[in-house]
């Protein structure tokens, strides 16, 4: 079922630490029931496409939030300030579980949830959104699309992002669905590998999707790293992996 | 960032965005996906200055070919830059000393 009526609001929560950071949120018109969808967004930051794909998750039914991670450095352009992450070397990972704890906790005060909600991210999202269900207990389903950086080398690893989020796999507390392109370095084909024997090894519950023919971003129409067939496809599986884990 | 090539170098100078200039404290230099450039992985810098709003900031896409040309430009002009530090160095302590300046220029190539 889609919903063409939705409310959209800019709103301000309690990040980490108690921070206020800015959120854009999306909810489907009517009482519900509906599950939730906290969407972590990509390294160029709180930018439309992440507007829009929140609306894409009330357009189906989601109520769904995306914080400004990136709010603390700044406002303005999402490139610049996204620019300026990169320039003070990246946000914290802790600082981003933080954060994005507080977006679950704004979906789980709404009145019409149904009690379920899902993490959301692609590119250094993705990675962050596997990082949050790895910490913490309160998502009830994961969607990791191409994050890269979840294996690290050593020599990656600094005060900002201390541990390799595939070492943490084991404290994996939900569903995991991972969505990646065949062509992408950033992770590479044997990252995802090394990832997926991770999960089977601890027993999780996971399904990887891995594309032909496709490379990072293949969701991002916006760019030429968009692949039609595969997005299409890869949508579906979002949807079909949220309705499963997310319904009650 | 997904790729973690990040290059971040101090930076002393001045950058320009539309009408105005700002002083730099920054240059950052990245391979990851582009955000403007129809490209899919390119060699971005910006050049920044941290402590002011994030729109302080001009930067380039660049392709590898086109980064590469830039640092062989950059390098060119910065070795014939050193040749004219060093001769305007000899010159002031020539003048310091009181001693004649040579013939011709030293660096007039062949």
């Amino acid at each position: 079922m889609t919903y063409r009526g939705m409310t959209v609001e800019e709103i301000k929560i309690n990040g980490d630490k108690g921070t206020p950071i800015s959120a854009y949120t999306a909810r489907p018109s009517g009482p519900g029931p509906f599950p939730g969808v906290v969407l972590v967004h990509h390294l160029p930051g709180w930018s439309e496409i992440y507007c829009e794909m929140t609306r894409k998750f009330a357009h189906h039914g989601y109520i769904a939030i995306c914080a400004n991670l990136y709010e603390r450095n700044g406002q303005g352009n999402p490139d610049d300030v996204a620019a300026k992450v990169r320039a003070e070397g990246g946000v914290p990972d802790a600082q981003v579980v933080g954060d994005t704890e507080a977006a679950v906790k704004w979906i789980r005060a709404q009145p019409g949830l149904n009690g379920k909600v899902g993490v959301f991210g692609s590119c250094s999202g993705g990675r962050h959104a596997f990082l949050y269900a790895c910490h913490k207990k309160d998502v009830d389903a994961c969607v990791d699309l191409w994050g890269g950086r979840v294996v690290m080398g050593k020599e990656e690893l600094n005060a900002k992002t201390p541990t390799p989020p595939i070492e943490l796999t084991k404290s994996l507390s939900c569903p995991l669905l991972g969505i990646f392109g065949n062509e992408d370095r950033a992770p590479s084909p044997e990252q995802v590998d090394q990832h997926e024997a991770e999960l089977k090894k601890h027993g999780k519950a996971y399904e990887f999707h891995r594309y032909d023919g496709a490379g990072h971003g293949i969701f991002y129409y916006h760019r030429p790293l968009y692949r039609v067939e595969q997005a299409l496809d890869g949508w579906n599986k979002v949807f079909a992996f949220f309705g499963k884990h997310l319904a009650r | 960032m997904c790729t973690s090539i990040v290059e971040i170098a101090a930076a002393e100078g001045m950058a320009k965005r539309e009408d105005d200039w700002f002083a730099l404290t920054h240059s950052v230099v990245a391979y990851d996906h582009a955000r403007h450039a129809v490209l899919a992985d390119v060699i971005t810098i910006d050049f920044v200055n941290t402590s002011l709003p994030p729109s302080a900031r001009a930067a380039v896409e660049l392709t590898l070919d086109a980064a590469k040309a830039l640092n062989a430009a950059l390098a060119k002009a910065i070795a014939e830059a050193e040749i004219e530090e060093a001769e305007r160095s000899q010159g002031l302590e020539r003048m310091r000393l009181g001693a004649p300046a040579p013939a011709a220029p030293s660096r007039i190539a062949a």
